[in-house]
C-alpha cells in the first residue's frame, strides 16, 4: 500500500495544533501557579511556620499544611487585606487550572489523532524513526499526567512542571521532522511494535520520575532552610518526602517495562543481526542506563545513599537515556540507524 | 582470618554493589564511544594510525576491546561475588521467615502508624480464630495467648522477596549463560552467488570465529545445497521494500532437500543454527578467450559502494603455469542501472535496467608475493611496482566485448545476485531466554508485591463499659514503601469489622485515632 500523502500531511497539521494547544495550556497552568491558592498559602503557611518554631505560638493544627502541601489547610488567620487577597487569588487559581487541564485534555487527543493518523497515513505502527518516536513519547508522558490527575487531582498546580517539559518534547519532535515513509526491511517486524513500544512507555515514565527528582533536589534544599533565589521554588511544591516517594514509585513502575524492552530489543537482535547482543552503541548505553536505574533501586535501600545522592543517580540514568537516544541516534553510527535523518 | 572475613563483608555491602555498579556503567561508556575491535577492526587501526601515541596507549590498556577487557571483567567478576556473597545469606534468611511465624504483636498497638479499635460480641478466643480465619486467604497468621488478651499476627508479601532472590538468581544464571555460550558458539560468514552452495564447515566460509569449547571438526551438519534466487524489491521511491534469499538445504548426512526463504528478520532455524541474510549484491559473468584456448566464464561478486549498487570486484585468469607473467586480471565497476559521465560510470537505481561492465584489463603477475589477498580487488602493489600493466579499458554493455591487444576477448555476458550469509550457533540462548523472562517476574514480584504487617490485640470486654463487648486493638505496618497503605488498613479493618461482627447489627467501630504526624502520607 502506498503512503497516503493527504492523511500524512493533516497529521502534520495535527501536530501543529497540538503543539499550539500544549503551549495555551502551559499559559495556563502557569496562570494557576501564578495565582493559585496552593502557592500563595503554602508560603504563607511556612513562612508562618518559621515564627511557630521559633516558639511564638504552639496549637496550630493547620500549619502541617507546610509539610504537605498538596492537600492545603484553609487560610492560617492572617492580616485581615493578605486573606481577601489569597481569597480572589484562589478563585482566579482554580479558573486558569480547569483551563489549564481542558486545553491538555485537547491537546492530548490532537496529539492522539496525530499519531495514529501518521500511523495510518503509512500503514504501519507510527514510530519508525526519531521524529515519530519523540511524538509517541510525549503522548505518553502526557496521558501519564492526565491519568495522575485524574488520581490525585490535587496535583494540578504542578502542571507547568509537566507540561512544560512535553511542550519541549513537541518542539523537539519538529526539529527531527521526517517525511512520511515506509520502513526499511529491518524494521519490518512485530518487534518494532513491541520493542519500540514499552521502550517508549518506559521512557515516557522515567521522564517524569526525572521531573519530580528535579522537583525534590529543589523541594529538599528549600527544607532544609536555603532560600536562595531558585530554591524559593520550593515553597511553592510538595514536600520532598512526598516527591521522593513518587519518583521512587515511577521509577519501580518502568524499570520492569524498560527491562523487558531491553530483553524484547535482543530477541528481535537475535533475529534481525544474527546475535542477542553485541555491544552496538545502542545496546551499550541501554546497559549504562539499566545499570544507573539498578544503582538507584539499591541506593533508595540503602542508608547513606537515600535522598540527594539517589535523586542524582536518577537524574544520572535520565542523562544516560537522553543521550542514547540523541547523541547515539544522531552522532554515533551503528546498527540502531534509524533516526531517519540523513 | 579476621581480615578476609572484613574484606568479604565489605565486598558483599549494599554499598559495595552501587559503587561497583557505577563503575561498570562508566567502564561501559568507552564501548560506544571508541572504535571496537570485534565490531570494526579496520576503523580501530584507522583510530590508531590518527592518534599517535594516545591512540597506542588506548590499545595497550584494551579500549578498543572494552567488554573484553582486564578492567571490564574485573568490574564485574566483582559485582558477581558480591551478589552471590549477598545472596547466599539472604536465601537462608528467606527460607527461615518462610518457616517462622509471624512475630509477636507489639505492646503498644495504638503506637504504630496505622491502628484502629473494634468491638466484639465474641470471647476473645473465638474472635481471634474467626479474625485469623478471615484473614488465612491472603496473610499468614498466627494467634497466640497472652496475659490477659489474645493476639493475632499477619504478614503478608513474602513474595516480595521471592521475586528479588528470583531476579537475582537468574541475573546470575543469566551471565553465566552468556559465559558459557561464548565457549560453545560460532559464527561463519560466505558470500553466496545464486546457484552455489555450500557445507558448514570452518573451510566453508569467508570468516569463521568459535568458542574454545567448540569442536570445529563436528560442527551440526547441515548444507545450503543451492541458493535458488535472490530478490530485492524496491519502491517507487527507491527505498528497499524487501530482501528475500530462496534457498535449498539439507540437514543430518543424507537429509531431504527442503526449501525455505530467508529474510531479513526471519532467519532459516535449523537444528541448532541459524543462517541469517546479512546483505548482497551484484556478481557480473564475464567469458575470456585467449587465442587458440577454450573460452573461460567466471562471475565473481562486486561489492556494492552506495545506494544504488556502483558496485566495485575483480576478475583473476590465472595465465600457463610455465609462463610468468601471463596472468590476465580484470578490475571493474559494474552498474545496474548506468549513467555514464566523462567516461565513469555510476549507477543511478538499486535494481537492473541497464547495466554496464566498466573494465581495466591488466596484463603480468596478480600476486607476486603469493600472500592471500582481496578478491574484491587486484594487487595494488603489483600495480604500483608495474608488475601489472594496464593494457585495456572499457565499458561494456550487457553483450559487449573488448579486445585486449594479445588477441584475447572478454565478454561481459550477464550477472546474478548475490547474499551474504551468515550462519550462527549458540546452544545456550533458549535457556538465557528462561533466565530473561525469569527476571522479568522476579522484578515485578520484587517491585510490586508489598509486605505488610497487621495485630490484633483482643481484650475481654471490661464492665465498666456494661457491653460486655471484648475490646479489638488492630495495628498496622508497611514494610515496604509502594501503594496506599492507609486506604488498604481501613479496607482490612472493615473487613474484619464485618467477621467479628456475630450479632448481624452494624459493627460498632471505636473511634480510630488521628493519624499520628509524620506518618506516610500516600
Amino acid at each position: 500500500m502506498a503512503i497516503n500523502t493527504g492523511l500524512a500531511s493533516l497529521s502534520e497539521g495535527l501536530w501543529t495544533a497540538a503543539t499550539g494547544t500544549y503551549m495555551l495550556a502551559v499559559v495556563a497552568y502557569t496562570g494557576e501557579y501564578a495565582f493559585g491558592r496552593n502557592g500563595r498559602i503554602a508560603g504563607t503557611a511556612a513562612a508562618v511556620k518559621h515564627v511557630v518554631n521559633a516558639g511564638a505560638t504552639v496549637k496550630q493544627p493547620a500549619l502541617v499544611g507546610a509539610g504537605a502541601p498538596i492537600d492545603p489547610p484553609p487560610a492560617p488567620a492572617g492580616p485581615y487585606g493578605a486573606g481577601i487577597v489569597t481569597k480572589r487569588d484562589s478563585d482566579a487559581g482554580r479558573r486558569w487550572g480547569r483551563i489549564a487541564v481542558l486545553l491538555t485534555v485537547l491537546g492530548a487527543l490532537l496529539h492522539l489523532a496525530c499519531v495514529a493518523i501518521r500511523g495510518i497515513a503509512v500503514d504501519r505502527v507510527p514510530w519508525g524513526n526519531m521524529y515519530e518516536f519523540t511524538l509517541v513519547v510525549g503522548l505518553v508522558a502526557t496521558l501519564a499526567w492526565l491519568i495522575t490527575l485524574n488520581r490525585m487531582p490535587q496535583l494540578r498546580y504542578l502542571g507547568l512542571f509537566v507540561m512544560m517539559p512535553v511542550l519541549v518534547v513537541m518542539f523537539l519532535a519538529g526539529t527531527l521532522y521526517t517525511k512520511a515513509s515506509k520502513l526499511v526491511p529491518a524494521l519490518q517486524s512485530y518487534w518494532l511494535a513491541i520493542h519500540v513500544s514499552s521502550v517508549a512507555v518506559a521512557e515516557g515514565i522515567l521522564l517524569t520520575s526525572a521531573a519530580l527528582t528535579a522537583m525534590y533536589l529543589v523541594r529538599i534544599r528549600f527544607e532544609k532552610g536555603n532560600l536562595r533565589r531558585l530554591t524559593t521554588l520550593g515553597a511553592r511544591l510538595p514536600s520532598a518526602a512526598s516527591l521522593d516517594k513518587a519518583a521512587y514509585r515511577t521509577v519501580a513502575f518502568a524499570f520492569p517495562i524498560y527491562t523487558a524492552g531491553v530483553i524484547f530489543g535482543a530477541i528481535w537482535a537475535e533475529a534481525a543481526w544474527g546475535r542477542y547482543w553485541g555491544w552496538d552503541p545502542k545496546e551499550t548505553w541501554a546497559f549504562i542506563a539499566w545499570v544507573i536505574y539498578a544503582m538507584y533501586l539499591h541506593a533508595r535501600a540503602t542508608a547513606g545513599w537515600r535522598g540527594r545522592q539517589a535523586a542524582f543517580i536518577n537524574l544520572l540514568g535520565f542523562g544516560a537515556m537522553t543521550f542514547n537516544f540523541f547523541v547515539v541516534n544522531i552522532v554515533i553510527s551503528g546498527l540502531h540507524s534509524y533516526a531517519g535523518l540523513n | 582470618m579476621y581480615l578476609i572475613r572484613r574484606l568479604w563483608r565489605r565486598l558483599t555491602s549494599m554499598r559495595t554493589a552501587i559503587v561497583l555498579l557505577f563503575l561498570l556503567a562508566l567502564a561501559a561508556v568507552p564501548g560506544s564511544l571508541l572504535p571496537q575491535r570485534p565490531l570494526n577492526p579496520s576503523k580501530v587501526d584507522a583510530y590508531i594510525a590518527g592518534h599517535g601515541a594516545w591512540g597506542r596507549f588506548l590499545d595497550r590498556i584494551g579500549a578498543y576491546d572494552v567488554f573484553g577487557s582486564f578492567w571490564f571483567s574485573a568490574i564485574y567478576l566483582l559485582l558477581f561475588a558480591s551478589l552471590i556473597g549477598c545472596l547466599i545469606p539472604r536465601i537462608a534468611v528467606y527460607a527461615r521467615a518462610l518457616r517462622a511465624k509471624p512475630i509477636k504483636a507489639p505492646r503498644h498497638l495504638d503506637r504504630l502508624a496505622e491502628n484502629a479499635t473494634l468491638s466484639t460480641a465474641l470471647a476473645p478466643a473465638d474472635a481471634a480464630r474467626r479474625a485469623a480465619a478471615d484473614l488465612r486467604p491472603r496473610w499468614r497468621t498466627a494467634v497466640r495467648e497472652e496475659a490477659g488478651a489474645t493476639t493475632v499476627s499477619a504478614e503478608k508479601g513474602y513474595s516480595r522477596e521471592a521475586g528479588n532472590l528470583i531476579f537475582h538468581i537468574s541475573l546470575l544464571a543469566a551471565l553465566i549463560l552468556v559465559a558459557i555460550g561464548k565457549l560453545y558458539s560460532y559464527q561463519g560468514s560466505i558470500v553466496s552467488v545464486e546457484g552455489t552452495s555450500f557445507c558448514n564447515r570452518p573451510i566453508s566460509y569467508d570468516t569463521f570465529h568459535s568458542g574454545r569449547l567448540v569442536d570445529t571438526g563436528r560442527l551440526a551438519n547441515f548444507c545450503i545445497d543451492d541458493l535458488n534466487s535472490f530478490t530485492a524489491s524496491y519502491r517507487a521511491d527507491g527505498s528497499p521494500q524487501q530482501f528475500r534469499a530462496d534457498v535449498t538445504y539439507s540437514t543430518g548426512v543424507n537429509g531431504p532437500a527442503k526449501r525455505d526463504t530467508i529474510t531479513v528478520n526471519h532467519p532459516l532455524r535449523t537444528e541448532g543454527d541459524r543462517v541469517y541474510l546479512i546483505s548482497h549484491g551484484y556478481a557480473p559473468t564475464v567469458t575470456v578467450t585467449r587465442p587458440g584456448q577454450a573460452p573461460i566464464t567466471d562471475t565473481e561478486a562486486f561489492l556494492g559502494e552506495d545506494q544504488n549498487f556502483t558496485s566495485e570486484g575483480a576478475f583473476s585468469f590465472p595465465g600457463a603455469d610455465d609462463k610468468l607473467g601471463s596472468d590476465l586480471g580484470l578490475s571493474g565497476v559494474f552498474a545496474p542501472t548506468a549513467q555514464i559521465t566523462a567516461g565513469v560510470v555510476t549507477s543511478v537505481a538499486p535494481t537492473v535496467k541497464d547495466p554496464v561492465l566498466a573494465l581495466l584489463a591488466y596484463t603480468g603477475t596478480l600476486n607476486p608475493t603469493g600472500q592471500p589477498q582481496s578478491v574484491y580487488s587486484l594487487n595494488a602493489a603489483a600495480i604500483s611496482s608495474g608488475k601489472l600493466k594496464q593494457v585495456a579499458a572499457k565499458n561494456l554493455a550487457l553483450g559487449q566485448t573488448m579486445t585486449l591487444p594479445d588477441g584475447t576477448t572478454v565478454r561481459f555476458d550477464g550477472y546474478k545476485q548475490w547474499a551474504s550469509l551468515q550462519v550462527s550457533h549458540d546452544p545456550t540462548q533458549v535457556y538465557l531466554l528462561i533466565a530473561a523472562v525469569l527476571m522479568v517476574a522476579g522484578l515485578l514480584g520484587s517491585l510490586a508485591v508489598r509486605r505488610r504487617r497487621l495485630w490484633l490485640r483482643i481484650t475481654p470486654g471490661s464492665d465498666q463499659q456494661g457491653t460486655g463487648r471484648s475490646l479489638v486493638a488492630v495495628g498496622g505496618l508497611a514494610r515496604s514503601d509502594t501503594g496506599n497503605f492507609s486506604a488498604e488498613f481501613a479496607a482490612v479493618v472493615e473487613r474484619l469489622a464485618a467477621a467479628l461482627d456475630s450479632t448481624g447489627g452494624p459493627p460498632e467501630v471505636a473511634a480510630a485515632s488521628p493519624e499520628p504526624l509524620g506518618a506516610g502520607r500516600d
